[in-house]
């Protein structure tokens, strides 16, 4: 985990420098010519899991041979090459490949994670599987419907009781409550943390989820939210949000690097107070 | 199975589905009178076909097309949705639906 966790940091920090990184390439351009010349392909195999309600059978991994020296560097690179040009029945979800839309969530490795943001580890083999513990639509799309519907219970949008200071304006807010939402409206709901979570695991329909949670927490401390108490009474439920236990494997999933462990500690906290 | 007489005594799943079903005709009656045959129409052929073509062993396919009616069913009680259209791709009829 530790060293997945290493690897995420290191793709980040190369994909934000690609200028640097296509001077290098180009250095070694003619090198690299050279070399694939005469070296073999470095095959790598993948185990993705299948499972399509056209053909209802039981659910199987089945296996992928690619060379990553003709792919990309991202999980993501891999599943494209694989639908392209070897099985394009092969389904996923996919949209910005650069980790803001978090359409490509699964479970690579036994890590959830974005594909996009997940290099390719240089093991012999990989096992993808779509993210745990929820629904599966088809292969590695999974059924997202009561995990949307949390995140819409806890009413993600800014409610007032008095009208804006200035009628037809924005309501203005200081630097420093604007800070407070760093971390927090980053959050791409893309369900890596929930389905991380063994107290989500057990009690999917009750206990609201990290994300929720997360989004709860952004509304809760929006200094421009005058519903804050009846938000807090709202979550303030044994299940909705007491079934966390702080176990933080969302913090150790969350592909955004934010820690939704600890704004639920938070909203604890918050609950707590007179 | 069990003896042939009494009642018949029905798997959870089997309870679901006609719960499902049950759904969907009461969905239907909100519905105008022509839309709701024609709704009744395309449930009932859909059930019978699956009824006879799905193995009754296969609970993964069975639990899918649960959630699958039950989320078209959430769909069809919205007072929006109108009626229910079925589009047939191969020989048999009625496979996917859809709301207008």
């Amino acid at each position: 985990m530790a060293t997945s966790l290493i690897r995420r940091a290191i793709s980040r920090v190369q994909s934000s420098a690609p200028a640097a990184r296509l001077l290098v390439a180009r250095a070694h351009a003619s090198d690299s010519q050279a070399q694939k010349v005469e070296s073999k392909p470095n095959l790598k195999s993948f185990q993705i899991y299948r499972w399509t309600p056209d053909n209802p059978g039981k659910p199987e991994l089945k296996e992928y041979k690619i060379d990553l020296k003709e792919c990309g560097p991202m999980v993501l690179d891999a599943l494209i090459k694989i639908k392209n040009e070897i099985d394009p029945t092969l389904t996923f979800r996919r949209s910005c490949r650069e980790g803001i839309c978090g359409s490509c969530a699964m479970n690579i490795d036994g890590c959830n994670g974005l594909a996009c943001l997940t290099k390719i580890s240089s093991d012999s083999e990989s096992t993808i599987t779509p993210l745990p513990h929820m629904f599966v639509i088809k292969d590695l799309v999974v059924d997202m419907t009561n995990f949307y519907n949390q995140y819409k219970s806890i009413e993600p949008w800014l409610k007032r009781k008095t009208p804006a200071p200035t009628p037809g304006k924005e309501i203005p807010q200081s630097k420093s409550d604007r800070a407070k939402l760093d971390g927090m409206y980053e959050c791409i709901l893309c369900a890596c943390c929930s389905t991380s979570c063994p107290s989500y695991w057990w009690n999917p329909e009750s206990y609201l989820g990290p994300a929720a949670l997360l989004h709860a927490n952004r509304w809760i401390m929006d200094s421009r939210d005058e519903y804050t108490q009846e938000r807090l009474d709202a979550v303030n439920d044994e299940f909705k949000l007491y079934r966390c236990h702080t176990i933080l494997n969302c913090s150790r999933a969350c592909p955004k690097g934010l820690n939704p462990g600890k704004h639920i500690q938070n909203i604890k906290k918050l609950e707590m107070a007179p | 199975m069990g003896a042939s007489s009494g009642p018949k005594r029905l798997s959870g799943m089997q309870k679901q589905a006609l719960a499902l079903y049950r759904g969907f005709l009461r969905a239907a009656r909100s519905k105008p009178a022509e839309e709701r045959r024609q709704i009744e129409s395309v449930v009932s052929t859909e059930f019978r076909k699956n009824s006879k073509q799905v193995d009754r062993k296969n609970f993964i396919y069975i639990e899918y097309l649960l959630r699958r009616g039950n989320k078209q069913l959430d769909q069809l009680k919205s007072p929006d949705t109108v009626g229910l259209s079925s589009l047939s791709v191969d020989s048999s009829q009625t496979t996917g639906s859809s709301s207008s």
